[in-house]
């Protein structure tokens, strides 16, 4: 290919003029066209977190159970038996807009692998979506695709889809969020790293063969969208679950001998990003010769197949004596293998193809002198209190409209195409419980998962929506009687170049930092999505947080279905916090004040407390109070339960406050004796208080006003139910 | 009984089904990759749910040309019991050991959710723990499960009484309602002639322990172990 490799050539490929002044500055020379796409690929975003990564080293990621914090595929934590749960969550934003089903879909192949390259059997996946307005057709068209990409990925390959959390506001209109997340489990000493090793050792190739699908994947992933990204298409990856099953069994049966040095998925930038990692990891050289890679499509040039992201492709070093042993194992799931590489002690990558070669850089600088940007930022001021608001419409109709809107009406439409019971050990399913309890094969003990966040607390202060969104993971996994153990996290944002976006990323970082130091909940992967932007106009600042805890003893996990008969109490104190709240939005149309009040020490004696009793074995079942505050929390348990309640708390100042308020640090629990759990609460300083029974078939308020279960069902189904009717 | 589990390229709950069959029967499975044609000490063939093939041409159509399956017909031929669980189901289909075929859900969605089936008849040695008209959850998770036959197909299934689960709602009645997939006349599972060959679409391997929300599937696996080995 003979074209002329200049600055504006690379301006093309997302460097900046300074960056490709590094570029020549390194090379002594212009660079090849391949070399030129080596650069930009892993000096993207995407690759290299060059706007994000002084931020990201504030995050606290250490703890005595954590095994492997960021830096590798995904992080590992000690869940005891000498068994690691391996869990990462990663974007898929900007490819689900152009073509939601591949996008969602490869988004869910991808973090497969980052969790089974690790040597880890994969156990649950979870998704954290966000679209735009519901009354707009592309929104429809967009949740569709990503539904049905998310389901026909993950049904295939056989691993249940078990929880995650779905919001809709117009700033994702032309910019979709895809937070796919993936827990595997591992023994503690069969974990499989990335650094390469061992000069000489043979580089191997396996998976799917090399097409020119998604070339510069990660480059359109680190650019805002103009409206012509429908051209964009091509660069989208098309993803092939049946091959990824495959490849899932042919590593785990090789990973169960000692033939694998080093293995790394080929994800974002393909086989460029995977070999200059593992290479740069180790610290020693790779040379590749390209004519060795299975190849899909005839005369592909060098240039295309180091910047392909064609899926489900691995990268593996391996010990040369065990390399026909490994062979076999990958023909036995007739998947393609071959040996296209090894590793040298030169401290270059090089790339050669039909004799020449294509590339050859130092890999030293190519991560050292990658571009690292302190970019500047603004802070926005802090809202001010909402002050007092008036209800219109009373708490009977404002429940009705809280548990019909789009942010808390019933996902059940969505998780019926999921496949969330594959495997056979998902304990609770999305909609039985705060998170997803899913049973460790061979174990008593449970992983609880969720994902996390609420972007419309963020957008009004990153910092607290920042902490909020790890509280409320943490207290997602605490309300099933797990123990928070770490999160990862998803970090989506608009422009970084714009100081406002750069300001709610250091804020946002900072709220979930402090978050994550005070309950000893710390952030052991995660992965940055940036210029979320069509046209100019940014995302609600979403933070996504994916929480993991463990349950000792899988039978004492509790679920939010009530039962008849039982005490209802509310843990935490309710002041009646309505700014940014579900019910301001909803009944009043209003998006503003500041979000609730976050105290960590209160949320962590609430949890410590909650988690005591469910340990214990007095709750029948947990629900924490989020979107749409108190009421909405009785109201889903009573739907999940189908169980009515009678709620003789008297509120303490405006009712609407008191019932909607969305005040942290709150749960409702169902008890056989409230009276015993009150007491016990006073004695360690925890607020709780009396908030009435359960049973019948309606829930009667304490002002006399009844509302079936029927009818709340009717409400809360509604949705999804007219929306694709 | 000594079951044997099938397992194709794409297949996704042998675990599911291994962990149900050891449970009722005491033993573990054998593991047979489909490349395998030697059958021998294999009471019981249990082909499980997945997506073999990655179901690319017609869910079971490759499986069934695998040459696992004509060891599998040998098998039947000779008396042997095999079950087919979802995939498995429309691989049985496919190579011609059970009439009917699967298609197409009639909502065009995948479809992941508990059904309740009714126990057409409980003189079977994969029914014979349930008690006839008895109605039982399981949960289902399958695209393509909309059972189909020609009129006289299903009227020869009824009247040979080939019928062995069908989609109902809570107190058994077969509605409309409950028949989510589009299945013709409800039917969920179907028999062999001789009644040693079973397939059904929905899952009870999935629900053989309360931890996982009951054991409303554990009856199936306990019937193939009340059974002496002819």
């Amino acid at each position: 290919m003979d074209q002329l490799v200049d600055a504006a050539l690379a301006r093309s490929f997302g460097l900046s003029g300074e960056e490709y002044e590094r570029v020549l500055a390194i090379m002594g020379r212009t660079p090849s066209l391949t070399e030129l796409g080596i650069f930009s690929v892993m000096w993207s975003e995407h690759c290299s977190y060059k706007s994000s990564r002084v931020w990201l080293k504030t995050l606290p990621t250490k703890a005595p159970w954590v095994i492997h914090g960021p830096g590798e595929n995904a992080g590992v934590v000690d869940i005891g038996e000498g068994l690691a749960a391996i869990f990462k969550m990663e974007s898929h934003n900007h490819p689900s807009f152009i073509e939601p089903f591949q996008g969602a879909a490869t988004g869910v192949g991808g973090i497969l692998r980052d969790v089974f390259t690790m040597g880890a059997r994969p156990i649950a996946n979870l998704n954290a979506l966000r679209f735009g307005d519901p009354d707009l057709a592309v929104t429809k068209r967009v949740v569709d695709g990503v539904v049905r990409g998310i389901g026909g990925y993950g049904n295939c390959v056989g691993v249940p889809t078990v929880g995650g959390e779905t919001n809709f506001h117009r700033s994702y209109n032309g910019n979709p969020l895809v937070n796919a997340m993936t827990v595997g489990i591992a023994a503690q000493d069969r974990i499989f790293l990335s650094a390469a090793a061992g000069i000489g050792n043979p580089v191997v190739y396996v998976g799917s063969k090399t097409g020119r699908d998604g070339i510069h994947g990660a480059t359109m992933a680190s650019t805002e969208f103009a409206a012509d990204s429908e051209e964009k298409r091509p660069t989208v990856q098309v993803g092939d679950p049946f091959i990824e099953k495959l490849l899932i069994e042919a590593c785990l049966e090789l990973m169960a001998t000692d033939a694998i040095v080093a293995i790394q998925d080929m994800g974002a930038a393909g086989l460029t990003s995977s070999s200059v990692e593992m290479a740069g990891k180790g610290g020693v050289g790779i040379e590749l010769d390209l004519d060795a890679v299975p190849q899909r499509e005839a005369g592909m040039t060098a240039y295309e197949m180091m910047l392909s992201e064609s899926q489900e492709r691995m990268l593996i070093v391996i010990d040369p004596a065990r390399e026909e042993m490994a062979r076999a194992i990958f023909e036995k799931w007739e998947l393609d293998f071959a040996v296209i590489g090894h590793i040298t002690d030169t401290g270059r990558i090089i790339v050669m193809h039909k004799g020449v070669v294509e590339a050859d850089i130092a890999l030293d600088p190519l991560a050292e002198q990658a571009p690292l940007y302190e970019r500047p930022y603004v802070e926005a001021a802090k809202p001010g209190a909402l002050g007092d608001v008036d209800d219109p419409v009373g708490i009977a109709a404002g429940l009705v409209r809280l548990i019909g809107c789009a942010d808390v009406a019933s996902r059940k439409w969505i998780w019926d195409q999921y496949d969330g019971t594959v495997g056979g050990q998902t304990v609770k399913r999305p909609g039985q419980a705060d998170a997803a309890v899913v049973k460790i094969p061979g174990s008593r003990r449970a992983l609880a998962l969720t994902t996390d966040c609420t972007p419309r607390y963020c957008a009004a202060d990153p910092e607290a929506g920042g902490a909020q969104a790890v509280v409320e993971a943490w207290r997602n996994i605490t309300a099933t009687g797990g123990l928070p153990l770490a999160v990862t996290d998803n970090l989506n944002f608009g422009n970084p170049e714009k100081p406002v976006i750069m300001g709610q990323i250091v804020a946002a970082i900072r709220g979930m930092g402090a978050a994550c130091t005070a309950l000893d909940f710390p952030v052991v992967s995660g992965n940055v999505s940036l210029y979320n932007e069509t046209e100019g106009s940014g995302i609600l600042p979403t933070p996504a947080i994916g929480g993991l805890g463990v349950i000792e003893d899988a039978a004492k996990a509790v679920g939010i279905a009530l039962r008849p008969g039982l005490d209802l109490v509310v843990v935490g104190t309710t002041r009646g916090e309505l700014g940014q709240s579900l019910w301001l939005r909803e009944v009043l149309g209003r998006e503003d004040g500041a979000p609730p009040t976050i105290d960590f020490a209160v949320e962590r004696r609430n949890g410590e407390f909650v988690r005591g009793l469910i340990g214990a074995g007095l709750v029948a079942a947990c629900h924490d109070v989020s979107d749409g505050g108190l009421l909405v929390a009785v109201a889903e348990m009573a739907l999940a339960g189908d169980v009515g309640a009678a709620v003789t708390l008297m509120p303490e100042g405006a009712a609407h406050g008191f019932w909607f308020g969305e005040d942290q640090a709150r749960y409702v629990l169902a008890v056989a004796d409230g009276a015993a759990v009150i007491a016990a609460a006073r004695e360690v300083s925890v607020v709780a208080a009396a908030l009435g029974t359960s049973g019948g078939d309606r829930l009667t308020l304490p002002d006399g006003n009844a509302i079936s279960v029927a009818e709340m069902r009717t409400a809360h189904e509604h949705f999804f139910a007219r929306w694709f009717a | 009984m000594h079951a044997g589990v099938v397992v194709f390229p794409g297949i996704n709950r042998e675990r599911d089904i291994a962990i149900a069959l050891e449970g009722s029967l005491g033993r573990r499975p054998r593991m047979i990759w489909h490349r395998e044609t030697d059958l021998a000490g294999v009471d019981l063939v249990v082909i499980p749910g997945g997506f073999s093939y990655g179901d690319y041409l017609r869910c079971g159509a490759m499986a069934a040309q695998s040459p696992v399956m004509r060891a599998v017909a040998d098998h039947a031929a000779r008396g042997g019991y095999v079950l087919g669980v979802c995939n498995g189901f429309q691989i049985l289909t496919e190579a011609g050991m059970l009439p009917g075929a699967l298609l197409r859900n009639a909502g065009l969605r995948f479809l992941s959710m508990e059904c309740r089936l009714r126990v057409e008849r409980a003189d079977t040695v994969f029914s014979g723990a349930y008690a006839r008209g008895q109605v039982f959850r399981a949960p289902m998770a399958h695209g393509d499960g909309n059972y189909f036959a020609d009129e006289a197909t299903l009227d020869r299934l009824e009247g040979e009484g080939l019928v062995a689960f069908r989609y109902v709602d809570a107190a058994g009645g077969v509605t409309g309602a409950a028949n989510l997939n589009g299945s013709a006349r409800n039917i969920a599972g179907v028999l062999s002639a001789n009644l040693r060959v079973l397939g059904l679409m929905p899952h009870p391997e999935n629900l053989v322990d309360p931890l996982m929300g009951g054991v409303d599937g554990k009856p199936l696996f306990d019937s193939l172990a009340a059974i002496g080995v002819a």
